[in-house]
């Protein structure tokens, strides 16, 4: 036993080789896809490619020559109007210089001689045991930015109604998971697996996730642009739609409409539509503020948070159309969609989300600004092409499987930037993580998105696929990304941001309570759905009754439900601390604006 | 011109017009193309009752759990006789009208079994209801939900003999003097389920698949096509356990039991292996057997038979290919004189 097993472990490396060996015959009609001619194609498109950013550089900089002349044009007419000023109005603004050069500071601005009082109330808490072991005492968040009571308003009810979906989705991934244990749990239609999975998975992407960012990005616009939101009622339109959704996606799937079972694409036309609607808004929304911002550059989270919106928007029209999904078309669409509902919509806002609250929290510039454009242009690329890897081995077109796993490869390129550039951010600042309440949210989510996403690449080759594909290694993966990525930055992102709205924080110990639980559950859940997963993927090659992989996986189901546990409780904690933040009541009084500049790192 | 960083225009013109132009090439296009299929010469017809059926199945959300796609690798093969092809799904993948589109059959998870050739695999109607009633009535380890809303429970008096009538278990069946009918929507199900079969490809063409174990198979003895080789216990748990159960012992009322069967311990094994051969619906207490003459090899069914003669307490001799073989031959001859 112990030795066949060796022996395919061994025979799982040489797969990619048998496989390639199996396909390709020598005959005149394969040949587009030999490797040579792809070998020789993609060299071909690579001389092309260069070829296309050579002629764009020189495009590029006639059209700065002309803008130059153009500029020439200005400054010669400001000469002369120069030379035409009149003697008084010269003799003005000589005297104006004059008095400025004699400017001297006098010595007291900054401080004096007098005892120390706090005249101010800069002082929020004295403790008298600055050592405690166990609950080491965190900064405090530099409390107050200043901003408009509306935008205020908008990001809490975002947020507020995205921790009622988490609380709520995750219930009922909670109660799905117990199913596995205990499948006679009920026995109403509405609550049976088949109605309530799909339940559980639209609710924290819709609903939770979703609103979440956008509420996050809401103050990022306004932030990063220096300007006002274009316009705060349709924010709350996209609020009454996305929630309208989401309340009615669930009702029906639990009565029993679903558009075909599809994954992320449960919810019927209809219903979809208002999201969609409400994503257009957004996005109009978001791009009249970048358009009125008072700096010339644009913030590159708002490159992020702008192509999440258009991508997701085209995506839901591709994902709903009617004309190219019959048979297995709607196979490759699927795996197209359920992608990128991933990649552009959740991780690609995520993403504009860190660039902005990651250096604000450490209160230092982003470590690169062109890492974070590669990134960028690289995510679209190569994320766009990867839909085809949920159905290797599928009858679905060799090439398209092929596509979808050489892209998936190329997923490296924008994580590595991405990672390298959220850690040298964060480089020389790492004592403020074991400061910071804040920082270790980021952190996770960091190393997540660079393992989930690797680990995902990875998956996606030929001979991984074949042990891992349909067991519920899936499931683990789709937690580690969703939930280790995802919603880890979400929470860092909230943590953030909200107390400085607010003027509140959350009990400290309660915040470590709600990362430990979060983080361990997780743990527990990825790990055992993992090595369960591989089992299963083993027994089933080894051609054991089918019904073995279901009684050897019961252990694993455990430890899952286990690890949901302490994953929802946090999530219950997670509300609670919200609850604070928000609570109208017992403001902190003496923290206003002013004070910002003056917290010490 | 490509000043991304301060053209707000330029950089989402670029992003939308960059993702939709890789979306056509990586979405779209194949989609679309793929609409261009035709059904297999032999493939029936959808009824209309299986594609209620098929509605039952996506309303239900069976898709979570239970795959419709035989992959080209080897652990597929006990799913299907050959791997999928686009035109398999030519019936099934339709749009399901105005609201809704065509099914996602194909599936990304087997917590279930798949489900391509559930209905040669398991045509029996019986099996399917007491499956669906309560999967546990006749996989004891099964972690599928209970279906009981798609079944009524009514006054044994009140049946007038049209409804179908589910005959349980005592561990499962209703308190006395009520019986389990059948909702049509189960016999629609079920329908669905049993017309899902693989067509054969025409003109007996075979499709490969590729093989994982090629180390493990040079590395058995040279006598390979020996029954020993063939691991009975394994293959009587993927074929025959559902209904005779793993320890043998059927199902009350549904499915005789193997352990201390007259036919099984008989001293001539050949009436036992005409049954597995041909089939069995001798006796109204108990639901009829399938055929399994096409499904299982000689060597298969010795080794099956061979499991089944010598567990759970059974005394009969062990079963050869040869014997089988000869067995079959006869049947044949009887077919077509």
């Amino acid at each position: 036993m112990d030795y066949s097993r060796q022996i395919f472990i061994l025979s799982l490396f040489f797969l990619p080789l048998t496989a390639v060996a199996q396909t390709t015959t020598v005959n005149s009609e394969n040949w587009i896809t030999s490797p040579g001619i792809i070998g020789t194609l993609v060299l071909v498109f690579i001389v092309i490619f260069i070829a296309v950013l050579i002629f764009m550089a020189r495009l590029n900089s006639y059209v700065k020559l002309l803008k130059h002349r153009q500029i020439e044009k200005k400054n010669l007419a400001f000469n002369e109007e120069l030379l035409a000023l009149q003697e008084e109005d010269i003799d003005i603004i000589l005297q104006q210089r004059k008095s400025g050069l004699k400017y001297r500071l006098k010595g007291t601005e900054l401080g004096s001689d007098q005892g120390a009082v706090d005249e101010k109330g800069l002082i929020g808490r004295v403790t008298h045991e600055p050592e405690n072991p166990l609950f080491d005492e965190k900064k405090k968040t530099p409390l107050g930015i200043e901003t408009p009571d509306a935008l205020k308003k908008i990001v809490t009810y975002y947020l507020g109604a995205s921790v009622f979906w988490l609380v709520f989705g995750t219930l009922v991934g909670q109660y799905v998971g117990m199913k596995f244990l205990w499948p006679e749990m009920d026995h109403f239609s509405w609550l049976s697996f088949g109605r309530l999975r799909p339940v559980h998975t639209n609710a924290v992407f819709w609903g939770w996730a979703s609103l979440a960012m956008i509420g996050l990005g809401y103050f990022v616009i306004a932030r990063t642009s220096n300007a006002k939101i274009h316009s705060y009622g349709s924010a709350w339109w996209t609020w009454r739609l996305i929630n309208l959704a989401v309340l009615l996606g669930t009702l029906s799937l639990m009565s029993g409409i679903n558009n075909g079972g599809g994954e992320y694409r449960e919810y019927t036309w209809p219903v979809m539509l208002l999201f969609a609607i409400g994503l257009v808004i957004t996005f109009w929304n978001f791009y009249k503020t970048i358009a009125s911002r008072k700096i010339a550059d644009i913030y590159v989270s708002n490159w992020y948070m702008l192509a999440a919106l258009i991508w997701t928007t085209v995506l839901a029209i591709i994902g709903y159309m009617p004309f190219f999904s019959d048979g297995l078309g709607e196979t490759v669409i699927q795996g197209y969609y359920m992608h990128q509902g991933v990649g552009m919509w959740f991780m690609t806002f995520t993403l504009g989300l860190i660039y902005y609250y990651l250096p604000s929290s450490l209160n230092k510039p982003i470590y690169s600004y062109s890492l974070g454009v590669l990134a960028f242009w690289t995510q679209m690329l190569f994320y766009t092409m990867i839909g085809t890897h949920h159905f290797v081995f599928s009858p679905l077109p060799w090439w398209l499987q092929t596509t979808a796993i050489v892209f998936s490869a190329g997923m490296f390129i924008p994580v590595v930037a991405g990672t390298t550039n959220f850690l040298m951010t964060m480089r020389g600042s790492w004592s403020h993580i074991s400061k910071s309440y804040v920082l270790p949210f980021f952190l996770v989510g960091v190393i997540f998105y660079f393992v989930g996403s690797t680990q995902g690449s990875v998956q996606a080759f030929r001979f991984t696929n074949y042990v891992w594909h349909f067991t519920d290694f899936n499931v683990a993966h789709s937690h580690m990304t969703m939930y280790g990525i995802i919603t880890f930055i979400l929470w860092a992102c909230i943590y953030t941001i909200l107390p400085k709205l607010t003027g509140k924080e959350p009990p400290q110990v309660l915040v470590g309570a709600h990362f430990w639980m979060a983080f361990i559950g997780l743990f527990a859940y990825m790990v055992s759905l993992m090595v369960g997963g591989t089992y299963k993927g083993l027994s089933w090659i080894e051609g054991n009754a089918f019904l073995n992989s279901v009684i050897l996986m019961k252990p694993y189901w455990l430890w899952r439900a286990i690890g949901g546990s302490l994953m929802f409780t946090s999530h219950l904690v997670f509300a609670y601390n919200f609850y604070i933040m928000v609570n109208k009541r017992k403001s902190v009084e003496p923290m206003r604006v002013s004070q910002v500049g003056q917290v010490n790192n | 011109m490509f000043d991304f960083h301060k053209n707000h225009k330029v950089l989402v013109i670029a992003a939308l017009v960059g993702f939709v132009t890789l979306s056509f090439i990586v979405a779209v296009f194949p989609a679309y193309q793929m609409q261009d299929v035709q059904p297999l010469p032999q493939q029936p017809a959808m009824t209309e009752n299986e594609r209620e059926g098929l509605n039952i199945y996506i309303r239900e959300g069976c898709v979570s759990c239970h795959t419709q796609q035989v992959r080209n690798i080897e652990m597929d093969n006990m799913w299907g006789d050959r791997p999928s092809i686009p035109s398999d799904y030519y019936y099934s993948k339709e749009r399901m009208g105005v609201w809704r589109q065509s099914p996602s059959l194909l599936g990304s998870e087997r917590t279930g079994p798949d489900l391509t050739n559930i209905g040669k695999r398991q045509p029996s109607i019986d099996w399917h209801l007491l499956h669906l009633y309560n999967p546990r009535s006749v996989v004891g380890q099964s972690i599928m939900p209970s279906y009981p809303w798609l079944f009524e429970i009514m006054d044994s008096n009140a049946v007038t003999g049209d409804e179908k009538v589910v005959n349980l278990p005592d561990a499962f069946a209703p308190p006395p003097g009520k019986i389990v009918i059948a909702k049509e929507e189960a016999l629609q199900l079920v329908a669905y389920l049993q017309s899902l079969q693989q067509t054969s490809l025409p003109d007996g063409r075979e499709e490969k698949f590729i093989p994982a174990l090629e180390s493990k198979q040079m590395s058995d003895t040279p006598e390979g096509n020996d029954t020993n080789s063939l691991n009975g216990e394994n293959l009587y748990l993927q074929t025959c356990a559902v209904c005779h159960q793993d320890n043998g012992k059927g199902v009350a009322g549904a499915f005789p039991p193997l352990a201390g069967s007259e036919i099984v311990n008989d001293k001539d094994p050949e009436l036992m292996i005409k049954i597995i051969l041909q089939g069995y619906d001798a006796r109204s207490e108990f639901a009829t057997m399938q055929a399994f003459a096409d499904q299982l090899s000689d060597a298969e069914i010795a080794a099956i038979a061979t499991h089944e003669r010598t567990s759970w307490g059974n005394t009969g001799s062990k079963v050869t290919e040869e014997d089988v073989r000869k067995i079959r031959e006869y049947i044949n001859k009887d077919l077509n004189p």
